[in-house]
């Protein structure tokens, strides 16, 4: 159920965010989602892709900074208030968000936002009670 | 120990030798040197006023400007044919101070860099890799000279060329390596990225001076390479390196004060402090030929202590140098040495000892900013614990030096290694 996300620390000097892309392309790993965080000094890009443990490798070779996360990805029905449903039983659940970004694909007809969670069995406990579908990573990375 | 007749010399004995000693030097400068003679005259003092040990403090002190206003050879006590060596310091300001050697002086540093070399236990079975550089800088030939006074095998590498120090190390079985400690670290880093153990090899001493560091970076490296790391001290004015030098037992630096006289003054008044206080490091050389140094002010802060040492030596020790004033730096009003930096960030987890510290003044108010390498121990996918991290450090930092600043989070190996000093500050400000 959990989908392995990797951070990336980025300096703000141009193109560092270039070589990032470059060397996953060369190694054949393709990203099916992304966000960056950044402040004036940095940024940490967030990656899903469809080969973690070959990207991790590859990274680190090219002598980045890296983190392993586990995320989830969740299914929200792509209509007004969809969103708004989902984050409505994390939070009647007591469950705090860390941080979310969205998917470029869609799955079938939804939309699919990752969530970071600190609490993720829980989370997976409440979604799954709500009906939500939750992907794996399998399925992150055959869409 | 490589001289016990003068290492641990009866102590009365040994102020017996400096008396005698100190006053042959005064009247060797008067004589012949006029920048000291003239010193002398304008004060009314003549060389046959020095009559005990005390007496020295009724001299006048020389500091670096007069080495500067003397440039290249106006303090020289010898005519230039008897010169025959010059050594000059980096001078990244102005004129470098320059030191003359007669041979008698070469012998006198080849000498005292044999006892330093002796703090590290060195003999004729010993492989002494010099990655200090050779040139103008008086490192490199200095550990040159000391090694083969006792006849150790030397490696004359000279600093650089990381890779090819860690093969020699590892190829020719080194035992003492002679460098900056912000280039051991480099040779650290180097030797974990080609997959070599050093803790597995034969080395056993580092002897690690020309640049301040802190017991916490010691610590570091003596960890990471398997070595016992000796400090070592000196500066070009009074030789170059061999003014002293810890021995094993690690507790302040013998200073070689048959050929060095050391003082403790305060700073101010320049009135000589009571042993065991701290100020203003105090040399006179005693025994050299070509360019003899009367109380040079060395701008160090230490103290100077008696108590019998576990090794048997019985020279004056002084408390390892924390900063040079050279180093010092000046924001909003507060002393701040690199050394305090390099303190904390040792304590502060795995945070690695590589950082440089950039001043800059906007409007009337200094900014001070660090550059810290990220590692991935302390590298999170959330923008607020990498935050909190900065806000730790700083936090730390300003409990140290006092002064507010920002801590600036950068990719590991961006900040360039040493070769041999390293450049911890950069500062912007046009003062």
């Amino acid at each position: 159920m959990k989908v392995k996300q990797i951070s990336v620390f980025i300096e703000n000097r141009s193109g560092r965010l270039r070589e990032v892309t470059k060397v996953l392309g060369e190694n054949s790993i393709n990203i099916k989602a992304l966000s960056l965080a950044d402040t004036s000094d940095y940024g940490i890009l967030r990656l899903i892709v469809d080969q973690p443990d070959a990207a991790l490798k590859a990274l680190k070779q090219a002598n980045f900074t890296l983190s392993e996360t586990n995320v989830i990805a969740v299914e929200v029905s792509d209509e007004p208030g969809g969103l708004s449903n989902l984050l409505d039983s994390l939070d009647s659940a007591d469950i705090n968000v860390e941080y979310m970004y969205a998917f470029v694909e869609k799955s079938s007809n939804n939309a699919i936002m990752i969530f970071k969670i600190e609490n993720i069995e829980n989370a997976i406990k409440v979604l799954t009670a709500k009906n939500m579908k939750i992907l794996t990573h399998e399925e992150v990375t055959n869409l | 120990m490589w001289n016990t007749e003068y290492e641990a010399m009866d102590i009365g004995e040994r102020k017996k030798l400096q008396l005698d000693r100190m006053k042959h030097l005064l009247q060797y400068v008067y004589d012949n040197v006029a920048f000291y003679k003239r010193k002398f005259d304008d004060i009314g003092i003549k060389p046959s006023d020095y009559k005990q040990l005390s007496d020295i403090a009724k001299f006048p002190t020389t500091v670096k400007t007069d080495l500067r206003d003397n440039y290249p050879f106006g303090l020289f006590a010898k005519p230039m044919e008897d010169v025959v060596r010059l050594h000059a310091s980096s001078g990244t300001t102005g004129k470098p101070i320059v030191a003359g050697y007669t041979q008698n002086d070469i012998e006198t540093w080849a000498e005292v860099m044999g006892r330093t070399l002796g703090c590290a236990n060195c003999t004729r079975e010993s492989v002494v890799q010099n990655a200090y550089g050779y040139g103008l800088f008086t490192g490199g030939l200095g550990v040159h000279y000391g090694s083969h006074h006792i006849g150790a095998t030397t490696i004359p590498i000279s600093g650089g060329n990381t890779k090819r120090q860690v093969m020699i190390m590892q190829d020719f079985g080194s035992t003492i390596l002679t460098c900056t400690p912000s280039y051991a670290l480099n040779i650290v880093e180097v030797a974990e990225s080609m997959g070599v153990d050093i803790k597995s090899l034969k080395l056993e001493f580092g002897m690690f001076g020309a640049e301040p560091w802190t017991d916490e970076m010691r610590k570091n490296i003596e960890r990471r390479m398997n070595i016992k790391a000796i400090d070592i001290y000196g500066l070009t004015e009074i030789i170059g390196p061999g003014v002293s030098s810890e021995c094993e037992a690690q507790s302040g630096l013998h200073v070689f004060d048959d050929h060095f006289y050391p003082e403790i003054i305060d700073p101010d008044t320049l009135e000589p402090l009571p042993e065991g206080e701290l100020g203003e490091l105090v040399f006179t050389t005693m025994t050299k030929e070509a360019f003899p140094v009367l109380r040079y002010r060395t701008r160090d802060i230490s103290r100077l202590f008696h108590e019998p040492c576990s090794c048997g030596r019985t020279h004056v020790r002084m408390e390892r140098v924390s900063g040079r004033s050279d180093d010092m730096l000046i924001i909003r009003g507060v002393n701040v040495f690199p050394t305090q930096v390099e303190s904390v960030l040792l304590t502060v987890d795995e945070a690695e000892p590589h950082y440089l510290i950039d001043v800059r003044r906007e409007g009337n108010l200094d900014l001070l900013e660090i550059s810290v390498e990220v590692n991935e121990s302390v590298f999170s996918d959330e923008i607020k614990k990498m935050t909190a991290l900065e806000k730790k450090i700083a936090h730390e930092i300003q409990t140290v030096i006092g002064i507010a600043c920002k801590i600036k989070l950068v990719e590991p190996r961006t900040i360039a290694r040493s070769e041999g000093k390293a450049k911890r500050v950069t500062d912007h400000r046009k003062l």
